[in-house]
Parts: structure tokens; sequence; C-alpha cells
């Protein structure tokens, strides 16, 4: 019973940066690379790392414009990426009401 | 059970990060302390230029008994101290609520509250548009409690995007607006209550309640 619980858990969401930015796109159409930094704390580097990845299992969708002159990067969760969030914390809340 | 002690956690930080992402948590209980204070010196200017009692200020029959110059002198008065009130009373606020953003280390500008801002602004300038045809149909004691409920309207409007206790305030704006209108003799005093007593007591109720305790550096659990 608790093995399936715990198979349920998304892979993906196993680092808490990752979590954290699926949880703040899940309430924000979309957010810039900037504020995503702001609003969490990491550093360039270790944000864009997590985002690459998550961007690569299809969880987060990346648009690039131009604002001006300057590059302005936003991202967005995909339904797919909202789907995932959605079952790992009914996985978690599952796995916490069977303790 | 110390693992279910993280994921517990782990959902808490969630919570408090969805809801830091979403909404204007910078609004500070001073901002209302101070626009409180403005529009009690508003309004005692007000009273003490008019030297009339504070109960029977621009009402309907007062309005009346006053012949036409003196009725436009004492509307321009009021009209100007309404707006000197609105500019430092925005002033004051905006200097606070920047100085709480800057101790948490946020920006100010950023998409939270922008939504706030515009869910405050659309409401907010259709009761302003509103109060000028007011004004111009010489109802000035109408525009009084206009400027309460359409203030509330837009407070109740806003509270989705900040602290939900605004939302108490604005029920209060409102209740105290429709019932000026019901005791349109009670203008001034109405005025007074709702825009000075309720932002201070509101103000003082915020800032006991979120930022006394809290030290230089407020970034709550869920800082990854």
């Amino acid at each position: 019973m608790m093995n399936d619980l715990l198979a349920q858990f998304n892979k993906a969401f196993e680092s808490k940066a990752r979590l954290s930015i699926m949880s703040v796109l899940m309430v924000n159409d979309s957010l810039s690379f900037n504020a995503l930094k702001e609003l969490l704390g990491l550093t360039d580097g270790n944000l864009a790392t997590h985002l690459r990845a998550l961007e690569e299992l299809n969880y987060v969708s990346v648009q690039k414009q131009f604002v001006g002159r300057k590059p302005n990067t936003t991202y967005s969760a995909t339904p797919a990426g909202q789907q995932a969030f959605t079952d790992h914390l009914n996985a978690l809340e599952a796995f916490i009401k069977n303790l | 059970m110390r693992e279910s002690h993280e994921h517990l956690q782990t959902l808490t930080e969630i919570r408090s990060l969805m809801e830091r992402s979403s909404k204007f948590l910078s609004l500070s209980g001073l901002s209302g302390v101070s626009a409180g204070l403005v529009a009690m010196a508003g309004a005692l200017a007000v009273y003490m230029r008019l030297r009339t009692n504070w109960f029977t200020v621009l009402s309907y029959d007062r309005q009346k008994s006053y012949d036409d110059a003196t009725n436009q002198t004492v509307v321009e008065f009021v009209v100007k101290v309404a707006l000197y009130v609105l500019v430092l009373a925005l002033l004051s606020g905006t200097y606070f609520t920047v100085r709480k953003a800057r101790r948490q280390g946020l920006r100010v500008w950023n998409k939270s509250s922008q939504r706030l801002l515009w869910a405050l602004v659309v409401p907010l300038a259709t009761g302003g548009v509103f109060c000028l045809a007011l004004l111009y149909y010489n109802l000035i004691w109408l525009a009084f409690p206009a400027t309460l409920i359409f203030y509330g309207l837009a407070l109740l409007n806003g509270s989705k995007y900040t602290f939900r206790d605004v939302e108490s305030l604005a029920y209060c704006e409102i209740g105290l607006g429709l019932l000026s209108i019901c005791f349109p003799g009670y203008n001034l005093l109405t005025w007074a209550i709702g825009f000075g007593v309720l932002h201070i007591g509101y103000g003082m109720a915020m800032y006991y309640k979120y930022e006394r305790n809290v030290t230089h550096d407020e970034r709550p659990a869920g800082s990854v």
C-alpha cells in the first residue's frame, strides 16, 4: 500500500526547486526569468538548469520575445505540467493521510 | 514519521509560494494609518472653514440655503481639500509600502502589484467620473457617500490580490457609504470615519498582525 503511493510520486518533483517552480507557475499565467528568480531566491545558473529540465519533460513552455531591444523570456506551465503537478500533490496528500 | 513531517512541510511551503507569487503582500499597515491621518486632517480643515457643527456640513437642506456664489466657493473648497487629501494619502501610502517591499527584498513593481493596482483603478476611476458628474449637477451631498461606496467596491475587488483582511475594510466602507445616504446630514462625519478612523484602525491592526515582529530579512519558509 505504502509503496503504491510512493510509486505515484513524480521523480521530476523530487527536487524542491522544481516543485517550487511548478507551484508558482500554477497560479500565474506566465512569469519572467527574473520574477522567478526573485520569488524563489535561486541563482541564475541553478534556476536555468531546473527550468531546462522541466522544459525537456514538456512541463514548462518557454516564450521568447523582445521588449524593445531587450530579450524577454517568459515561462508558463503546460497542460501536461499542470496535470503532473496536480497528480503529485494528490499523491503527497494521500501519502500523508495514510500514515 | 519523519518523512511525513517533511512532506507536510513541503505542502506548507508550496502553499506559501503560491500565495506569495499571486498576491501583493508588501502593502503596509502604516500606509493605512498615514492615509487615515491625512483624511482626518482634511476633514478637520473642511470643518474649520465652514464653521458649522460636525453633523450638518453640506447636507441637502443646508446647501439649498446658500446663494449661488457661496455655494460655488464652498464646493470648490471641499473639492480642493478632497484632492489634496487624495494626493497626500497616495504619496504617504506608497512611501510605507515601498519601504516594506525594500525590507522584504522584493520589488514593488511586479506582476502582483500591477494586478492589484488594476483591480483598484477600474472601480475607483468609475467612481471618480461619477462623482464629477454629481458635482456638475450640484449634488455634492451625494458625492460624499458615493466616494465611500466606490472606494469600498474597489477594495473588495482588490482584496483578491492582497491580504484577505482588506475585504472586511471594504465591507465597512460600503456599509458606511450606504448608511450615509440615509443620513445625508452627517456627511462629513461619515466621511471622516470612513477614510480616517477606519483606515487608522485597519492599518494598526494590520501592522500588529503582520509587521511588528518581523525582522528585516523576511523571506518566509518556502525560499529554496
